[in-house]
């Protein structure tokens, strides 16, 4: 493994140096169709579960085809989607917000035998790499963190849930049969990278445990004025610390009473996930909502969540089952009362769910 | 053989929805077999490494991995998250695995060429392991060590002409959504807008001076498909302020049950004949529509554009012809007082370049933040903390009852002197003449 310079000189390093070009432009990456009918576009139309067309008024059309992603990907994963996009879409892709990977064409007869490559690929361990679906009433990709595969933080893995999670939902998934689309994310500590906050179903990793105080290191490692400052409940206080062997060292001190598990100062354990339900974004019949706790506490249970996975299919069967065509799940619990909502998606109600954080709900 | 044995992982490898597990063995094989002989700069077994010490979190229930040490590239502050893994002697393929935040482009479109060349370069100078993508927006690339980091960045400067993103307490990676690209909701050009503010706050971006992140999100159309209501301190929404357009045939063509309502995406349930009354006008949040005879009308003045009616009837209603957007405020996720929404605070601006005036409000609201803010307080704390009504006073805007969802509901106002006729200072011998002690 011999390093090899990319013309990088760290003695010179301002020599040649590029920066602040941001980001390639968007309109170099535009397939043909796009970049024709840009703003020119009438009206969109699903044909099948993860299959649309768009119909501008030039009378062109471009048909797309969504396939979920596992967000964490390799290159030899992005490289075999450039070999379909190569062979089906004259050589462009795109991504969604929400993870999700879609092919589009410019003809309906490309369609089919798209679909067909994408649903014949899959991994050696028998998953789907490309499984078509994700639009309409239905539930579309989860969006997710990084979780134990990179985070620092994380009370929960992120990736494998969401695996777990979408292998149970993946009929829905795969149809449009829903009152209205449903939006499933996760986030893997309270920080929200995934911003689970306005989502139909959140799943959230959450630690129990005060943080854990390491004084012979904690001066050498941190600046305390700024571990003091990360709390959002003013929870710790400098503290003078006598280490075992008589040393009286810096450090804080924590009154766990007031701890509310986020991480700011760092590392806590007791970890597991709490469920949040009846959010959403969209601005359409009612406002933005932000999600609720619904579970205040489900255990980690890798490689699968069993109890995860298990609650959010009773989520789903029971909004599937009761909510009126259009309505979106916070929507329906709020028209049935929440009462109505723990007795139907059969969830016990306890008094983790009363907000005493923030504003009293009582 | 596997170089650690992964049985928990393993589970996760069946079942329908793609699995992380087999894509990431698949990389560990690649690079074991390296057929496309590249000299890798980075440990060969680093996947391998990778789903030992995930394994071992799946065993503990725990993280194995570590913040440390301040990591980037000369002249930034961002776009480089430094991580080791706790167990470095036991996965030492992974003992230096920082993160890298590429700027994906608009709409996350991609040719295959140019994600090719990406792909090339992050296996020859990294783990082969990415995000497509990041929360954010942004091609995360997960996994390289110290000395690649300023490699990686001359490459992609010099020969990708691609940049870093954000991370700290900067100006996050903008992101958008497809916008009129593909869309016919989208009420101005969310590429355009977000390419723009993206090459004007370079600076804002790279070099962290801010009190915390602070986030733009383009969302075309109140559909919010890039959630900017919920996460972005501020939020750019399309909208229009004149009519919806109303094409009656196809109205009727709807009623008919020629045209399938909601574009078709309920077609996984028989949810019988479509209904015009029940499933739009009676769902109207204002109710402003109404059948008159065979014509459906819509009091234009009493839509607050919620994009119900829009989104059942595609073919039949569009957006209107007066567009731009609506610019709302202070959203973010977690902690200190819980999850917060934008705010209004345009209710409606034009989105044509050079954008003056949008950038004119965005910088008068940095100048307060960065002025006024604590470190780690989001814009929306400082909101909640000195008032919407000091915001409205540095962005020097009218208040407009669309900003509140209802007027105060107590009356303890504090009103400002010069607010006060005759100002607050009074002759107290004056009083006494009229007002004995």
């Amino acid at each position: 493994m011999a390093f090899i310079s990319s013309g990088y000189n760290p003695k010179e390093p301002m020599k040649d140096r590029i920066t602040d070009i941001g980001p390639r432009k968007y309109d170099e990456f535009y397939p043909p169709v796009i970049a024709k009918n840009k703003g020119k576009w009438l009206y969109h139309e699903y044909l099948q579960p993860g299959v649309y067309v768009h119909v501008s008024e030039t009378g062109d059309e471009v048909y797309t085809v969504r396939v979920g992603g596992a967000r964490l990907m390799s290159v030899s994963h992005i490289r075999e989607i450039c070999e379909i996009a190569d062979k089906h879409c004259g050589g462009y892709i795109r991504f969604t917000t929400r993870n999700n990977i879609e092919f589009m064409v410019d003809s309906k007869d490309k369609v089919q035998p798209l679909v067909d490559d994408l649903m014949g690929r899959k991994f050696s361990g028998g998953s789907y790499k490309f499984p078509v679906g994700g639009t309409g009433a239905g539930i579309t990709n989860i969006i997710h963190t990084q979780g134990w595969i990179h985070c620092h933080t994380p009370a929960t893995d992120a990736s494998g849930p969401v695996k777990a999670t979408m292998d149970v939902l993946f009929d829905d998934f795969r149809d449009m049969r829903l009152p209205a689309h449903l939006r499933v994310s996760l986030a893997c500590c309270l920080n929200m990278c995934g911003a689970v906050h306005c989502s139909d179903i959140a799943i959230l990793g959450y630690h129990r445990k005060p943080p854990m105080l390491d004084h012979e290191y904690l001066d050498k490692m941190c600046e305390i004025p700024l571990a003091i400052a990360a709390c959002p409940t003013a929870a710790i206080k400098p503290a003078k610390v006598e280490l075992p062997g008589g040393e009286k060292v810096n450090s804080v001190a924590v009154n766990n009473a007031r701890c509310m598990f986020c991480g700011n100062c760092y590392t806590m354990w007791g970890d597991g996930i709490v469920i949040m339900a009846g959010g959403k974004v969209s601005n359409r019949i009612s406002a933005p909502k932000f999600s609720k706790v619904v579970v205040a506490f489900l255990p980690n249970e890798p490689p699968r969540w069993p109890k995860t996975t298990e609650t959010i299919k009773k989520i789903v069967e029971a909004y599937a089952n009761d909510a009126r065509k259009y309505e979106r799940l916070g929507e329906w619990a709020e028209r049935i009362g929440w009462e109505r909502f723990f007795e139907k998606c059969e969830l016990e109600f306890t008094h983790h769910l009363i907000d005493d954080f923030r504003d009293p709900a009582f | 053989m596997p170089k650690h044995e992964t049985p928990m992982l393993d589970q996760l490898e069946t079942g329908p929805w793609p699995s992380f597990v087999s894509d990431i063995k698949q990389e560990a094989a690649s690079r074991a077999k390296n057929e496309r002989n590249v000299e890798f700069q980075i440990p060969e077994d680093v996947c391998d490494d990778l789903l030992g010490v995930l394994e071992l979190s799946y065993k503990h229930g725990r993280t194995h991995w570590k913040h440390g040490g301040i990591v980037g590239v000369f002249g930034y502050g961002g776009g480089v998250i430094g991580r080791y893994c706790d167990q470095p002697e036991m996965f030492p393929g992974v003992a230096h695995f920082h993160t890298m935040r590429v700027n994906q482009p608009g709409g996350k479109f991609y040719s295959t060429e140019y994600l090719r060349q990406l792909c090339d370069l992050w296996e020859f100078r990294g783990s082969g392991i990415t995000n497509m993508h990041g929360s954010t927006g942004d091609i995360i690339f997960l996994g390289t060590t110290t000395p690649q980091l300023e490699e990686i960045f001359y490459e992609m400067t010099h020969n990708l002409n691609q940049d870093l993103g954000g991370s700290g307490s900067n100006l996050r990676t903008p992101s958008d959504c497809i916008g009129q690209a593909r869309c016919e909701y989208a009420c101005y050009d969310t590429q355009a807008l977000c390419y723009d503010l993206t090459q004007t706050y370079q600076d804002e971006l790279h070099r962290p001076a801010f009190p915390y992140k602070f986030k733009f999100k383009f969302d075309g159309c109140p559909n919010c498909c890039v959630a900017s209501i919920a996460r972005a301190d501020i939020s750019f929404i399309g909208t229009w302020r004149d009519d919806i357009r109303i094409d009656q045939e196809a109205v009727q063509a709807y009623i008919g049950g020629e045209l399938k309502p909601n574009a078709g995406a309920h077609m996984g349930r028989d949810w019988g004949p479509f209904d015009i009354q029940k499933e739009v006008i009676d769902l109207c949040p204002t109710g402003c529509m109404w059948m008159d005879g065979k014509e459906l009308k819509i009091d234009n003045k009493e839509c607050t554009r919620c994009m119900h009616c829009i989104n059942v009837m595609p073919r039949a209603l569009r957006i209107g012809n007066d567009r731009g957007l609506s610019m709302l405020v202070g959203a973010k996720a977690p902690i200190l007082d819980g999850a917060q929404m934008s705010t209004m605070l345009v209710p409606f601006i034009k989105a044509e370049e050079p954008y003056d005036d949008i950038k004119e409000i965005i910088e008068k609201i940095w100048d307060w933040w960065m002025e006024e803010g604590k470190n780690r307080e989001r814009l929306g704390e400082l909101m909640k903390r000195q008032g919407f009504q000091k915001l409205l006073e540095v962005t020097e805007l009218q208040p407009d009852p669309r900003m509140v969802q209802e007027p105060r509901s107590n009356p303890y106002i504090f009103w400002k002197e010069e607010e006060v006729e005759g100002g607050w200072s009074r002759d107290i011998n004056e009083f006494r003449k009229y007002h004995q002690r």
